[in-house]
């Protein structure tokens, strides 16, 4: 193992931010694996430490391929991290939004492009991925498709479902947009939980990525069995939204089976404790996103549903 | 009149509402809409709202036709001084057009469209952010730029930046509605967090005499001025390498020549001058950083060069 600097920003006040990434083996550029750009990416950062730990044992027993090297970045903001911030420390803009970066612009541009000029050219890359609002994912891979993927490499986790995503324009900025666009076979891998450890869930997702570095032959490496994956499209999925405000209580868990009127949730007015709206299932099929915070709006989206 | 015209109901006990303002006269229907408040942190369009509602309720019988005024779209960032949505982190202005049945921003951005599509001009007012001040612009995409073009010249600015067309910017309000064909004018002025009265009265004079083009205005109105147009000229950018306190000791306004030390990067800690900041072209600063703390990367100015080749007049 190999640990690099890739990019280093000073701060005025602060000790200097060292984006560091962790290399195994040698040659081809075979495999990218970032974990946390957001502040409260902890679970990703974990999954990519537990990476660390598995590739060095490979490395050690000669199970990492000749002429493939690996790349992990367990954590990208971890400025923010240490504030309790999600996204940048001074002008809250999102790592995220800023690819494929400039090295001559804005601050979080140029994080971007140290990044990106390092993690360019391998053939797969793969994030740990985290979703805007509070909830629990099914551990999933996520493709998007730019015409350039090949969504049936999905399968190659072993994870129960892959969804495709069609690009929205605020996704072209993102890092998993512009791997593809240059190239890069990028994969989105959702390990549930965001700020919260999901141990359970984490070994889900280390497996997962272990499974297609193996089934690619850039290691060898045992792993449980597999999921015979269902590729599905994200417009097909389902997004179940509350129709009320107050008390949030799901009844429900990722990864079970509803019918089509069941009752998933209820949401209770927050002063009397009345019942206001009982969230039902417009659809059959399983749940892979569940929100998860005791507090709900109106219109957001509670449970997330695959046909 | 004003109207709720988007509600979403909120944890506990609480709405959001989205409030405009109609003021309606005489036999026209000719509609103009000023809507503001995206950016929770930008309050200049606050101001400007205030005094064109206000100048027209005094005037009111000089209206011949619709002025809608919506000051919030953000009501909560504006109420907590947060830029995006708050609870979301979501910047507001990367949700349009939004969907009838998505999220509650979603759900927000769509009314929103809904109520201002078939306004004959929208203007939508923004002051840059809390670390840059801008002089009063409008921006628009080279694309939009030949049916914008003329009503952003009566608009009293002093710049009109014309730039590429960015798959990123359309999921913007201005892209929506002009994509829509409401044609909208994007105006960026002043600095976050504060209101430049100056600013405010320039563009109040710019607003009264679009009404007056548009034939919504039969009153005496003040003349404007001839903004720059960014066409045929390059944008120089100054970006800071250095990590420290930006003290700049050229003013805002300034013509600069390319080399020009327009200000310091300065370390507190160390006392030592981290940075000689100079300008990169030749040309007027149009932008200038606010707020002194800056990391590398940080935007310190931005320069409009003068003409290729020719004279600036
Ligand atoms: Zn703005």
């Amino acid at each position: 193992m190999k640990k690099k600097i890739l990019f280093s920003l000073r701060s005025p006040y602060r000790e200097q931010l060292e984006v560091t990434g962790f290399c195994f083996g040698h040659g081809k550029k075979s495999a990218a694996i970032v974990g946390a750009m957001r502040g409260n990416e902890v679970q990703q950062m974990y999954v990519c430490s537990r990476m660390v730990q598995e590739l060095k044992k490979l490395e050690a027993k000669g199970h990492i391929a000749d002429d493939c090297e690996i790349m992990v970045i367990p954590c990208v903001n971890y400025y923010s991290m240490n504030i309790g911030k999600r996204f940048w420390t001074m002008d809250n803009t999102d790592i995220n939004r800023m690819f494929p970066g400039y090295v001559q612009g804005e601050t979080t541009q140029r994080i971007a492009d140290g990044l990106f000029s390092k993690i360019q050219g391998y053939e797969y890359g793969i994030q740990l991925a985290s979703f805007y609002q509070p909830g629990n994912f099914l551990p999933h891979v996520k493709m998007m498709d730019t015409g350039f993927t090949a969504p049936a490499l999905m399968k190659d986790f072993g994870l129960e479902y892959g969804i495709i995503r069609r690009p929205r324009p605020y996704d072209t900025t993102t890092l998993n947009y512009n791997w593809q666009i240059w190239g890069t076979k990028a994969f989105s891998v959702y390990a549930n939980a965001t700020d919260i450890i999901d141990e359970n869930a984490a070994d889900e997702a280390v497996y997962a990525i272990l499974r297609f570095l193996d089934t690619q032959g850039i290691i060898s490496a045992n792993t449980p069995p597999a999921y015979v994956t269902k590729l599905t499209d994200e417009s097909k999925t389902s997004q179940i939204r509350s129709e009320a405000a107050g008390v949030f209580k799901s009844l429900i868990s990722i990864g079970k089976r509803v019918e089509r009127g069941d009752v998933l949730g209820i949401i209770s007015d927050p002063f009397d404790g009345e019942v206001v709206s009982e969230i039902r299932s417009t659809v059959s099929g399983t749940i892979y996103f569940e929100y998860c915070a005791p507090l709900i709006n109106s219109n957001t989206v509670c449970f997330k549903i695959i046909k | 009149m004003t109207e709720t015209i988007a509600s979403a109901a909120l944890a506990v006990h609480e709405n959001l509402n989205i409030q405009k303002r109609r003021i309606q006269k005489g036999e026209k229907k000719t509609r103009l809409s000023l809507v503001t408040g995206t950016h929770g942190d930008e309050l200049e369009g606050q101001y400007l709202a205030y005094m064109v509602g206000s100048f027209i309720d005094q005037n009111i019988d000089m209206l011949d036709g619709i002025v809608d005024i919506y000051p919030a779209l953000n009501p909560m960032g504006i109420d907590s001084i947060t830029r995006g949505i708050p609870m979301f982190d979501l910047d507001m202005n990367r949700v349009f057009p939004g969907s009838k049945n998505g999220t509650m921003a979603e759900m927000l951005c769509a009314s929103i469209v809904d109520d201002i599509s078939g306004s004959d001009v929208c203007i939508d007012v923004h002051s840059s952010n809390i670390f840059l001040k801008e002089i009063p612009q409008i921006r628009m995409s080279a694309p939009t730029a030949q049916t914008l073009l003329p009503y952003a010249i009566l608009m009293n600015v002093d710049f009109i930046w014309i730039h590429d067309a960015a798959t990123v910017l359309e999921s913007t309000l201005a892209h929506t509605l002009n994509t829509r064909g409401t044609k909208t004018l994007v105006v960026e002025m002043g600095v976050g967090m504060r209101i430049t009265k100056e600013y405010c009265r320039q563009l109040f004079d710019g607003v009264m005499y679009l009404m007056k083009e548009l034939g919504m205005w039969k009153g005496e109105i003040a003349s404007v001025r001839e903004p720059i147009v960014s066409e045929g000229r390059e944008v120089g950018f100054v970006n800071s390498d250095a990590a420290g306190i930006f003290v700049p000791c050229a003013n805002f306004g300034d013509t600069v020549k390319k080399g020009d030390h327009i200000g310091d990067v300065v370390d507190p800690l160390t006392s030592e001058v981290v940075e000689k900041v100079k300008a990169v072209c030749d040309g007027l600063i149009f932008t200038l950083r606010e707020y002194p703390v800056v990391y590398g990367g940080s935007l310190l100015a931005r320069i409009l060069q003068p003409v290729s080749g020719g004279e600036d007049k």
